[in-house]
């Protein structure tokens, strides 16, 4: 299969077999291992990734259905020295030990705020039709789809919630 | 994985014609295909077809196949007029799956029956014949109503069952045209074919699901998992009801975690119909549900658990100050 990835403002072309995930085209096959493999079945965020601006889980999205589309990892959002404000808060609150999940905690949440800015409600939202008000409780519901082994939750809380004010 | 052909469909006809088994966000197919119980020799994309809209028709609305989870939930329609709809779906996965799974992927997701997903053991729901695995094994996550002696997988959808208490109407094209099948009617029992799951045939492509016009009322979504967020129900109801004068002038009920398919008992919705809200009455509308419940060892708990949701659920949708 031909593929053409936009990966963090680049193209990339891949030619690889139908069943190798967006994951694996990043990690085994284009060597942008910022992303991270956890359970490779949707249970754990690892492996978020933004696709065209929206988040999702890249061990569950074959590369040859991303043809064309946009995708930030880990690795676009900044680099030592150049950090984007969560890559930042992440450090200033100790928001990881082992940072195994991190890349995906923080692609997760960079895509969570601009859900929240564009007025989505979540499961942890009173009333579905005022603005959202962005608290601790709103950031863990929409942060449940990642997992982290070592119960870093309440310095990611706080990492974010410092970001989105 | 094992292997397979990749080909992205041109239109519905191309889709519908191809045979194949369709992809649309993907989230449970390739979970499947990894773990080799889903073995497809061709896959057709369906994720670009022009079915992504959320349209006005007539009193209701029109939704495409491949609207996003998550856009659906965050659609101001929805969330105004069938918010059941809206809470469903955000009490369902996680925000990174609701942006991939689409509306039909959703209606058409397996059971999460453990041993639907150990290939080591016995399943007549993946191998026909082979024997049930969950009847006296671990079956806590299983159906207590509407089970057969071959299957008693719970179906997992949370939309869905927002959907069967909305009375949706799925559309779906296949060789022989367009069909307008109501959600009442999409879902199969196990009985002695609980790998046939539905109203589909082989081919056959979900393009919308249609809502009718709203029921007004107070919409509520109740859902019991194992933990706060991102895990499938135990037990959770739709409930749609409207008061007029001090008693339930309508009310609409559906189940999920309790069936093969979203759970909705007609005679309970009819018992509390014209009478004033009370434990009492809840109570008997439990009964009413679960009238021939055949729980497991495991399972039996979801018994007593839907009657409190239901109670629970009845009182807050009544406005009830204080149900007991
Ligand atoms: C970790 C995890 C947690 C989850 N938690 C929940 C939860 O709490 N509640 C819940 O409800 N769900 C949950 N899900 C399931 C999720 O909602 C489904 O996987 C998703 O809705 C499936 O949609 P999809 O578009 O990705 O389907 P796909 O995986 O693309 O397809 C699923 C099936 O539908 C068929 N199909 C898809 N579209 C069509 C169409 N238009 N016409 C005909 N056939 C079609 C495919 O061939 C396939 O057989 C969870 C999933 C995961 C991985
Ligand atoms: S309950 Fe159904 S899905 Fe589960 S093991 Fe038995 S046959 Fe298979
Ligand atoms: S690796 Fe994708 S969700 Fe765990
Ligand atoms: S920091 Fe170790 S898993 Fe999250």
């Amino acid at each position: 299969m031909q593929t053409e990835l936009f990966i963090n403002g680049r193209v990339h072309r891949l030619d690889a077999d139908a069943r190798v995930t967006l994951l694996d085209a990043l990690r085994h096959h284009l060597g942008l291992t910022g992303t991270k493999k956890g359970c490779d079945h949707g249970q754990c965020g690892a492996c978020t990734v933004l696709v065209d601006g929206r988040r999702v889980n890249a061990c569950l999205t074959l590369a040859c259905m991303c043809d064309g589309a946009e995708i930030t990892t880990i690795e676009g959002l900044g680099e030592p020295g150049a950090l984007s404000p969560l890559q930042s808060a992440f450090i200033a609150h100790d928001g990881f030990q082992c940072g195994y999940c991190t890349p995906g905690q923080i692609c997760s949440a960079t895509a969570m705020m601009d859900e929240i800015a564009a007025g989505w409600p979540s499961h942890a939202t009173e009333d579905l039709n005022a603005p959202v008000r962005p608290s601790p409780e709103e950031i863990r519901e929409r942060m449940s789809g990642n997992l982290c082994r070592c119960a870093c939750y309440p310095n990611i809380v706080d990492a974010i919630m410092e970001v989105q004010g | 994985m094992r292997e397979f052909q990749y080909s992205r469909a041109t239109s519905v006809a191309d889709a519908v014609a191809s045979g194949a088994t369709f992809i649309a966000g993907g989230t449970n197919l390739l979970d499947l295909m990894k773990h080799e119980i889903a073995v497809p020799g061709r896959v057709v994309d369906i994720s670009r077809l022009d079915l992504d809209r959320i349209e006005p028709e007539g009193e209701g609305l029109r939704i495409g196949a491949l609207v996003r989870n998550s856009d659906l939930a965050a659609d101001h329609r929805v969330r105004q007029s069938y918010p059941v709809l809206s809470r469903a779906l955000l009490a369902g996965a996680s925000g990174q799956l609701r942006n991939m799974a689409t509306t039909g992927g959703n209606l058409l997701q397996r059971t999460r029956c453990p041993y639907f997903y150990d290939t080591a053991m016995p399943c007549n729901k993946r191998e026909p014949g082979a024997g049930c695995s969950a009847i006296g094994g671990v079956n806590r996550m299983n159906a207590v109503l509407g089970v057969s002696d071959q299957c008693i997988a719970a179906h997992p959808s949370d939309m869905a069952v927002a959907m069967m208490a909305l009375d949706a109407v799925v559309e779906v094209e296949g060789a022989s045209g367009t069909r307008r099948i109501p959600i009442t009617e999409f879902y199969r029992l196990p009985g002695d074919t609980p790998h046939m799951e539905t109203a589909l045939d082989r081919g056959d492509l979900i393009t919308a699901v249609l809502l009718p016009a709203p029921k007004g009322g107070e919409h509520r979504y109740r859902k019991v998992r194992d933990r706060a967020s991102y895990a499938f129900a135990l037990v959770s109801v739709a409930a749609v009801v409207r008061m007029e004068g001090g008693v339930i002038a309508d009310a609409a009920l559906a189940f999920g975690g309790l069936a093969p398919m979203p759970w909705r008992v007609s005679a309970a919705e009819d018992a509390l119909q014209g009478q004033p809200p009370s434990p009492a009455l809840f109570d008997r509308a439990a009964d009413l549900v679960l009238s021939g419940a055949q729980p497991q060892e495991d399972n039996a708990f979801k018994l007593p658990m839907a009657r409190r949701v239901l109670a629970a659920t009845l009182a807050d949708a009544c406005r009830m100050e204080d149900p007991q």
